[in-house]
């Protein structure tokens, strides 16, 4: 086919076009009105992006409250509180489950106006930045602990003696309202704070970055990430914990109390037999806050935590014991890091003179004081705050259970956060007026009915993005955040018949390999990982650290040069192409791949 | 003693006077332990003394009267005359007895003997401002002292091809006290070789480093006989930013019949591929990044691989000079942007920069 007379503008499909996979009719019953295309005009128009990055699988109904939050505040810093000149937030919808975006630029006319404002307000962040940040941090800490405190328990049969004596007058269902009311409310705030520092540090990236290229034409990508990358950052802790212990482990001699990490009571008693006290008070020690860490993102009530499944950590210790008893260096080479990122610093700073050199020290000074907040605050929300967010919602939902509402403590995440408001009503009037509640009757049912609905939805990948691109992806958060980059679209769209024994994408950390692949869908199958395999994923998520000392190379669907594939594999100095858009779709666990980092190209050799 | 020869590892002051550009580099490197082929430098002071002491200087000089600038077929005529003057005469024999020990002594550091390229080393090439490469012959893979002292003589008689003299005429370069040294050095059995530059000749670039490299020794390349590959690596990360494969249609290897250079056609498989690896890539970039520190200044490398070394100890520096066109013609725009705007209006700059 060669019909390249007429130049056409390509396009993706249009949300209405798109098929509903079988058994996934009625799906928007599950989300809201306003997250619906249906109910949104233009919405055909417009063009969207999906944001697998960090909602890769369906949203179940209660889930989309991570996306409405985190877009929403996204939003906000833009459009109202920095006025970025050209850029407002980001207009979200979800259709057939996932979350697609459209960013909502500022009109030509109105840019000018903004910038005074804009490098005021800027300005008194980057002028302050430490103190500021000292100050969100006790903002973050504090919303967590009121968060810790919430407790939601069954109501009992009686109000107790001793509210009648006084006087009290209440019967306790009001906490249940109140505290699911505060939950959503602290959860809501945490991710406001989430997006204070975030765009800011992007910025202060960007600007280093466009100078970058404009002193040193064609400077790698990779060069500019590693002299603004933090060495010693919070996001490290909790593998680094864990290594910790391993080498403490192996230090006491313990071993062999790690035979069987499923069993965390037993693995834990042997410990405890082996004398190893000084382990677990180490190990105790670690917990607070580091094991708020989970296995996923943070956006699904399915992430599991390392808190309340300790046999993850304790896997990925015995893991490590392993790796220490067979003579290998597990501790990450700090130093080593810091050294190799200020050789690269001192090298290009060499190479420029006055007013240049000058201008180098203090956009890349501001850059690296700013961009580690990019990498950190991904702790402070999504690991530690949505973490006790989840786990509180399902001490709720165990209330729901014990009174027969459904049977599952993860059915509730079924139900849209509203309806979980309206069954609280329903609950405590049931026990209020000593006759049966609905739920029992209404929501088993219903929960089937949805789930049957989520299945089939989730049976079918996303399209990367609909209807008709712009000519040039102009948007600067959209590039840097999502690496949503004009030839990023004009690859997918040019993908139907490309060569499919080769798949590209971004050259995010150098080095060539060749290798079998391992594609992983979820956590859950980081186990099925072997020695030397290269890992091929949608996504990585922070905690698979301890995978990246077993693997030759990453490949991911989506994430740029500072997604978190591409930051711990040059930090382990595996080779990383990520954002190849249908890497984990083309490649086939079991393939001989050749992963060429530097070129950001991956090649299927044999099966 | 006397100071006609000088070995590049004597420790000598790499004077230009004495050695000319090439050989003093060669000492320099060699003492500042860049990996340089053995070798040694026939001196200014031994031309000198072979044009003054056979009276060739009288001689050639009375010639050059002669000339007509303008007049192509005098210059000809004169050049000709004059290195044929310069050929026919022996070297003194006082010389001789030296040129024949320093020949004898490097060999001694082989187990055979090995073929060693005869190089032109004038005092006015290879400087920062002068690009004045390759006015002078270069003789490769030459066996025995007989072909080394008939080419040494072939070599300084190249200081007076009609290019030379032209170039001088037209850039009132005085003859009177002309010399010129000679390099004569171990050869290298090149799989591959090449040039390398430490800034992008296209926009003057000091981040980068750009390798032309070629199967066989570099000659071909340096002349332009091949479409070479050409690569363009980042000088900090030592990582390939753009590539380009050149065609490589033939190669210059050693002939075991004959015992010289010889051209052969490359297999088309060899053709589409680099003929330098990633890890041969790194070496030569970081080799020329070495000369650029001890030079101080952008250089221009030519290296070869010697197929008779082991991997990691098989590249091979052949000279290094400064990098001439960016350093004299002064920075293009690109490399030397308006001072960037400083504080927080840059941002704003950056941010509405990427709405174009």
């Amino acid at each position: 086919m060669t019909t390249t007379e007429t130049p056409i503008m390509k396009s993706f499909p249009k949300p209405s076009e798109l098929t509903v996979p079988d058994g996934a009719q009625g799906w928007e019953e599950l989300y809201p009105y306003h997250l619906l295309f249906a109910n949104s005009p233009g919405s055909d128009e417009k063009f969207w992006f999906c944001d697998s990055q960090h909602w890769p699988t369906v949203f179940k109904p209660f889930e989309t409250i991570g996306g409405e939050f985190a877009v929403k505040c996204l939003g906000q810093y833009n459009t109202r509180h920095l006025l970025i000149p050209p850029a407002n937030g980001i207009e979200f919808k979800i259709h057939l489950g996932y979350l697609y975006m459209s960013p909502v630029p500022v009109p030509e006319e109105e840019i000018p106006g903004r910038v005074p404002e804009f490098e005021k307000r800027v300005g008194h962040y980057f002028q302050n930045w430490d103190a500021l940040l000292d100050q969100w941090r006790e903002k973050v800490r504090g919303t967590i602990a009121e968060m810790e405190e919430l407790r939601f328990q069954p109501l009992p049969d009686k109000v107790p003696f001793d509210d009648i004596v006084s006087g009290k007058a209440k019967d306790g269902s009001e906490v249940i309202m109140e505290n699911y009311d505060r939950l959503i409310q602290l959860t809501y705030q945490n991710w406001q704070y989430h997006f204070e520092f975030l765009n800011l540090g992007y910025l202060a990236y960007l600007d280093f970055f466009t100078f970058a290229k404009q002193v040193f034409p064609n400077i790698p990508d990779q060069a500019v990430a590693k002299m603004v990358q933090g060495v010693d950052m919070e996001l490290f802790k909790p593998d680094d914990e864990l290594k910790q212990l391993a080498v403490k482990a192996v230090e006491l001699g313990l071993q062999s109390a790690f035979a069987d990490t499923d069993d965390v009571e037993g693995t834990l008693q042997a410990i405890r037999d082996a004398g190893g006290a000084e382990w677990l008070a180490q190990y105790e020690a670690a917990q607070d806050p580091w094991f708020n860490f989970t296995v996923g993102n943070g956006f699904y009530g399915h992430d599991k935590y390392w808190l309340e499944h300790q046999e993850i950590p304790l896997g990925y210790i015995k893991d490590y014991i392993r790796r220490v008893d067979d003579g290998q260096q597990i501790l990450r080479p700090v130093e080593a890091l810091i050294a190799e990122r200020d050789r690269i610093i001192e090298e290009y700073r060499s190479l420029l003179d006055g007013d240049n050199a000058a201008a180098f020290d203090a956009k890349r000074g501001l850059a690296a004081t700013a961009y580690p907040y990019v990498e950190n605050h991904n702790f402070y929300i999504e690991h530690w705050t949505m973490g006790v967010f989840w786990r509180k919602v399902r001490e709720l939902s165990r209330v729901f259970v014990q009174a027969g509402f459904w049977a599952d403590e993860a059915d509730l995440f079924y139900l849209n956060r509203g309806e979980v408001r309206d069954a609280i009503f329903d609950l405590v009037t049931g026990w209020a007026v000593g006759a049966p509640a609905s739920g029992p009757s209404y929501w088993p049912a219903e929960i089937e009915r949805r789930r049957t609905i989520f299945d089939a939805l989730n049976t079918q990948r996303p399209q990367p993005a609909l209807n008709t691109p712009p000519e040039q992806i102009t948007e600067p958060f959209t590039q840097m955040l999502w690496g949503i980059t004009t030839e990023q679209v004009q690859q997918w769209l040019s993908d139907d018949d490309g060569d499919d024994s080769a798949v590209t994408g971004m050259a995010a950390s150098p080095g060539v390999v060749e290798g079998r692949a391992r594609v992983v869908y979820h956590a859950d199958q980081l186990s099925e990982v072997q020695d030397g395999e290269i890992l091929v994923a949608t996504i990585t998520a922070p905690s698979w650290g301890p995978i990246f000392g077993k693997i030759k190379a990453t490949v991911t669907d989506i994430g740029g040069m500072m997604s978190h594939a591409a930051i711990v594999c040059r930090e382990y100095g595996l080779p990383a192409v990520t954002g190849t858009g249908n890497g984990s779709t083309t490649i086939t666990t079991g393939q001989l791949i050749r992963v060429d980092g530097n070129a950001g190209r991956v090649e299927i050799l044999e099966g | 003693m006397n100071d006609y020869i000088v070995f590049f590892d004597s420790g000598h002051e790499p004077t230009l006077e004495l050695l000319g550009g090439k050989c003093a580099s060669l000492v320099s490197m060699t003492a500042a332990g860049m990996p340089v082929p053995p070798g040694f430098a026939v001196t200014t002071a031994a031309f000198d003394h072979f044009v003054d002491g056979t009276g060739l200087r009288a001689d050639i000089k009375a010639k050059l009267a002669e000339i007509d600038a303008d007049d192509v077929e005098c210059v000809d005529r004169v050049s000709a005359s004059v290195r044929e003057a310069i050929e026919a005469r022996d070297v003194p024999e006082d010389m001789h007895g030296v040129l024949h020990e320093a020949y004898d002594e490097l060999m001694s550091r082989f187990e055979d003997q090995v073929p060693v390229a005869v190089r032109s080393s004038a005092t006015a090439e290879d400087l920062p401002d002068a690009s004045f490469a390759g006015q002078q012959d270069t003789y490769l893979w030459l066996s025995g002292y007989e072909a080394v002292h008939e080419h040494l003589r072939r070599c300084w008689a190249s200081l007076y091809t009609s290019r030379a003299i032209t170039y001088r005429l037209k850039n009132n370069i005085p003859e009177d006290d002309l010399s010129m040294a000679v390099a004569i050095q171990k050869m290298v059995n090149a799989k591959a070789a090449g040039v390398a530059m430490t800034l992008d000749p296209a926009n003057g670039d000091r981040s980068k480093i750009v390798v032309d490299a070629s199967w066989g020794v570099g000659e071909m390349v340096v002349s332009g006989q091949v479409t070479p590959d050409n690569v363009l690596l980042d000088k900090v990360m030592l990582t390939v930013v753009r590539e380009k494969i050149g065609d490589k249609h033939a190669e210059l290897v050693p002939d075991p019949a004959s015992g010289e250079l010889a051209e052969i056609e490359v297999a088309p498989e060899r053709r589409s591929v680099r003929c330098l690896t990633d890890e041969e890539l790194v070496a030569v970039a970081t080799m020329a990044k070495r000369a650029e520190k001890h030079y101080g200044c952008p250089q221009d490398i030519e290296f070869a691989f010697d197929r008779d070394l082991p991997d990691g100890a098989n590249l091979l520096l052949l000279q290094s000079r400064p990098e001439t066109v960016h350093s004299s013609a002064g920075k293009p725009a690109e490399s030397t942007p308006a001072p960037a705007a400083t504080g927080f209006s840059s941002i704003t700059a950056s941010l509405l920069g990427t709405q174009h």
